[in-house]
C-alpha cells in the first residue's frame, strides 16, 4: 500500500458484485418467486486497477452500464467494494472519514445538494456550516465561482424556479464551495445545451488549473472529454479496455483515416481508392487504411482534378464504438 | 462543539425558510395536531358526565387538563422521519447526505427542533385558548413544571432516536408504511392517547409499562398533572434514560448494517 501515497486515487483489483433477484413475468412466476428466489450475481465492476495523480483530469468512458458510476460511488465512499482496494487521498473511501469527505466531492447529474424550495444561496450557507468553511474563504470562493459560472443573477431565486442549466451551475457551485481536492463528476453536462456545456467545461478546466484539483469525470459527450482530458480510461462490462492518452486511443483503435475530396467536375466514382461516401456539399469522403493515407492522397492529387482535400482522423465517437465492438 | 452549534443554527435558518414557503400546509398540519386530542377530550368528558361525573378519578375538567397537556407533549415529541426515510433511500437522496462530513441525524434533529420552535408559537396560544374554553383542572407547582420540562426533553430524545431507528427499516423493505401503521396503532393504545392509561385494564397497563410509548407521551403528561408520586417520577425518568441508551445502541447497530445493505443494492 505504500506505493499508493503519491497517487491521489489508487485503485487495485477493485470489484463490485450486485446480487439481483430474477423472475419471469406473470402471476405463476410471481408465486413461485415467493418460495424460490433466484438471484444472479452481476459484476458491475470486475477487478479494475489504475492510479490518478494529483492535478490530473481523467475521462472515464464507457456505454451505459459499463461500471463508471459504480466506480465513482465506490471512490466517493457510497458503496463498499466487494473485493480489491481503493484509496483516495490516502483514505479508504468506504469508511467515510470526516477528513476524507471534507476533501472530495461527487456531482451526479441532477442529484441535488440544493434545497428545492429556497434560493441556492441559502443552501450555500448551509454547506458553509456543514463543511466548516471560514467566512473569508467562503466569500472568496463564492466570488471565484461567481466569476466562472455567473451565479449572481440566479442564486437568490428559489431553486425550483431555475432552469436545468441554472440549477446545474448552482449544483456544481454547492459541490465545490469547500474547495475539494478530488472531484468525481458523473455526467456534469447531461441535459444541458451546447453553450452551457461549453461553459461548464471551461469552468472545470479553470478550477483544475487554479486549485490543482484531481478530476475524474464521466461523460457521454465526447466534446467534454476532448476538451478536458488528456488521459482516458475506457471501461466496458466492468473491465478496463484502455488506459492512456486520448491520442493513443485513436492511434491504437482507429486503423483508418478519412480523406475528404472535392473535384472540379463534381462527383466521380472513387470506390477504387477505398470505402467512399458522397457528401451533401458535393464532396466525397474516403475511408482508407491509416498506413495507406499518404500514398492514396498522392494518387488522388496526381490523377484527378482536385479542388480541395483534407485528411481527418476518425471521430472519437466512432473510435470508441470500435473499441467496444472488439469486446 | 462550536461547529455543531453553527450547523444547527444554519439548519435552523434553512428550515424556517422552507417552512414559511408552505404556510397552507403548515396550518393544515397544526389543525390536525389540535383536532385529535380535542376529539378525545370531548368524548371522554361526555362519558364522564353521562356516568357519575367521572371515569376512574378523571372528571371532565381533568380530561381537559390531560388532553391539553397531551397535545403539547405529542406536538413537541412527534417526528416524521419514518415517512421520509423510505423516500430518501428509494430516490437516492440519502447519497447526497452521506457525502457530507456530518451524520445525517443532526440535520433531522435540527430540522425537527426548528419546526417545533416555529409551530409552538401557534400551539401555545391554542393551549391557552383551550384552557380558557374548557376550564381544565391544572394543579401546577414549580416542582411539577420543572420535572415536566425534563421528562418532555427526555421523551423528545427517546422518541426521536427510536423512530429514527425504526425508519432505518427502509433499508430492508420498501413497505415501511405497513410498519408505520402498526407502530401508530400500538402507540395510540399504549401511550395514553386514546385514554389515560389509568383507565385501561391492569394487564394492559403492565404492557404499557414495558413498552416505550407511555414514556414518550403519557408519562410527562401525568407528571404535569401532578398524578405521580416522587418515587414513580424518579423511576420513570430512569426508564426514559434507559430507553435513550438502548435506542442509541440500536440506532448505531442498524445504521451500520443498513448502510452496508444500501451499498449492496447500489446506493
Amino acid at each position: 500500500m505504500t506505493t499508493a501515497t503519491s497517487a491521489a486515487i489508487h485503485v487495485e483489483q477493485l470489484k463490485k458484485t450486485y446480487s439481483i433477484h430474477e423472475r419471469e413475468s406473470g402471476l405463476a412466476a410471481a408465486f413461485r418467486s415467493l418460495l424460490f428466489r433466484k438471484t444472479r450475481n452481476i459484476d458491475a465492476v470486475a477487478g479494475i486497477s489504475f492510479d490518478v495523480h494529483p492535478g490530473e483530469i481523467v475521462g472515464f468512458l464507457g456505454p451505459n452500464g459499463a461500471g463508471k458510476t459504480t466506480t465513482l460511488k465506490m471512490l466517493s465512499g457510497l458503496l463498499h467494494p466487494t473485493s480489491g482496494a481503493c484509496r483516495v487521498l490516502d483514505c479508504p473511501p468506504h469508511r467515510r472519514e470526516k477528513r476524507f469527505l471534507r476533501r472530495i466531492t461527487l456531482v451526479m447529474g441532477q442529484r441535488n445538494q440544493l434545497v428545492w424550495d429556497i434560493p441556492a444561496m441559502d443552501s450555500f450557507e448551509l454547506n458553509r456550516a456543514i463543511y466548516r468553511i471560514p467566512l473569508p474563504l467562503f466569500k472568496s470562493t463564492l466570488k471565484e465561482l461567481d466569476d466562472l459560472l455567473e451565479l449572481n443573477a440566479i442564486v437568490r431565486k428559489p431553486v425550483r424556479n431555475l432552469s436545468l442549466g441554472e440549477r446545474m451551475k448552482c449544483e456544481i457551485a454547492a459541490a465545490l464551495l469547500h474547495r475539494p481536492d478530488v472531484l468525481f463528476l458523473d455526467e456534469p453536462t447531461i441535459g444541458l445545451d451546447v453553450t452551457m456545456q461549453r461553459r461548464i467545461r471551461s469552468f472545470i478546466r479553470d478550477y483544475n488549473t487554479r486549485t490543482g484539483a484531481t478530476v475524474l469525470l464521466t461523460s457521454h459527450y465526447m466534446a467534454d472529454v476532448e476538451a478536458l482530458c488528456r488521459r482516458v480510461i475506457v471501461i466496458h462490462h466492468g473491465r478496463i479496455l484502455f488506459d492512456g492518452d486520448l491520442s493513443d486511443l485513436v492511434q491504437r483503435f482507429s486503423s483508418t483515416k478519412t480523406i475528404v475530396v472535392k473535384l472540379e467536375n463534381g462527383g466521380a466514382d472513387l470506390s477504387r481508392f477505398g470505402h467512399s461516401v458522397a457528401l451533401e456539399d458535393g464532396g466525397v469522403a474516403l475511408r482508407v487504411p491509416r498506413s495507406e493515407t499518404a500514398r492514396i492522397t498522392e494518387q488522388l492529387l496526381a490523377t484527378l482534378p482536385v479542388t480541395d482535400l483534407t485528411v481527418e482522423d476518425t471521430p472519437i465517437e466512432e473510435v470508441i464504438e470500435q473499441v467496444f465492438a472488439l469486446e | 462543539m462550536r461547529g455543531l452549534f453553527d450547523l444547527y443554527l444554519a439548519q435552523f435558518r434553512t428550515t424556517i425558510a422552507v417552512q414559511l414557503q408552505y404556510r397552507a400546509a403548515l396550518i393544515i398540519w397544526l389543525i390536525e395536531t389540535i383536532l385529535e386530542p380535542l376529539i378525545y377530550m370531548i368524548v371522554w368528558s361526555t362519558v364522564a358526565q353521562a356516568g357519575e361525573g367521572s371515569v376512574a378519578d378523571y372528571a371532565p375538567r381533568d380530561f381537559a387538563a390531560y388532553y391539553i397537556l397531551f397535545m403539547l407533549v405529542n406536538h413537541i415529541t412527534f417526528t416524521w422521519i419514518m415517512f421520509e426515510f423510505e423516500w430518501r433511500v428509494r430516490q437516492g437522496y440519502l447519497s447526497g447526505l452521506l457525502l457530507r462530513p456530518v451524520h445525517p441525524i443532526h440535520r433531522d434533529i435540527a430540522e425537527n427542533m426548528t419546526y417545533k420552535a416555529l409551530t409552538l408559537t401557534v400551539m401555545l396560544p391554542t393551549a391557552l385558548a383551550l384552557t380558557w374554553l374548557f376550564d381544565p383542572a391544572f394543579h401546577f407547582t414549580r416542582r411539577t413544571i420543572s420535572l415536566f420540562v425534563v421528562s418532555v426533553a427526555l421523551a423528545f430524545l427517546m422518541r426521536f432516536l427510536l423512530e429514527w431507528t425504526l425508519a432505518l427499516s427502509a433499508f430492508w423493505t420498501t413497505r415501511t408504511s405497513a410498519i408505520n401503521q402498526m407502530y401508530y396503532v400500538v402507540m395510540m393504545f399504549l401511550s395514553g392517547e386514546i385514554a389515560p392509561l389509568a383507565l385501561l385494564p391492569g394487564p394492559m397497563q403492565q404492557v404499557a409499562h414495558l413498552l416505550p410509548f407511555r414514556w414518550m407521551l403519557g408519562f410527562p403528561v401525568e407528571i404535569g398533572l401532578n398524578r405521580l408520586t416522587a418515587v414513580e417520577i424518579q423511576h420513570g425518568i430512569l426508564i426514559q434514560i434507559g430507553w435513550i441508551v438502548l435506542a442509541t445502541g440500536l440506532l448505531r447497530f442498524f445504521w451500520k448494517r443498513g448502510l452496508r445493505r444500501y451499498s449492496a443494492v447500489g446506493a
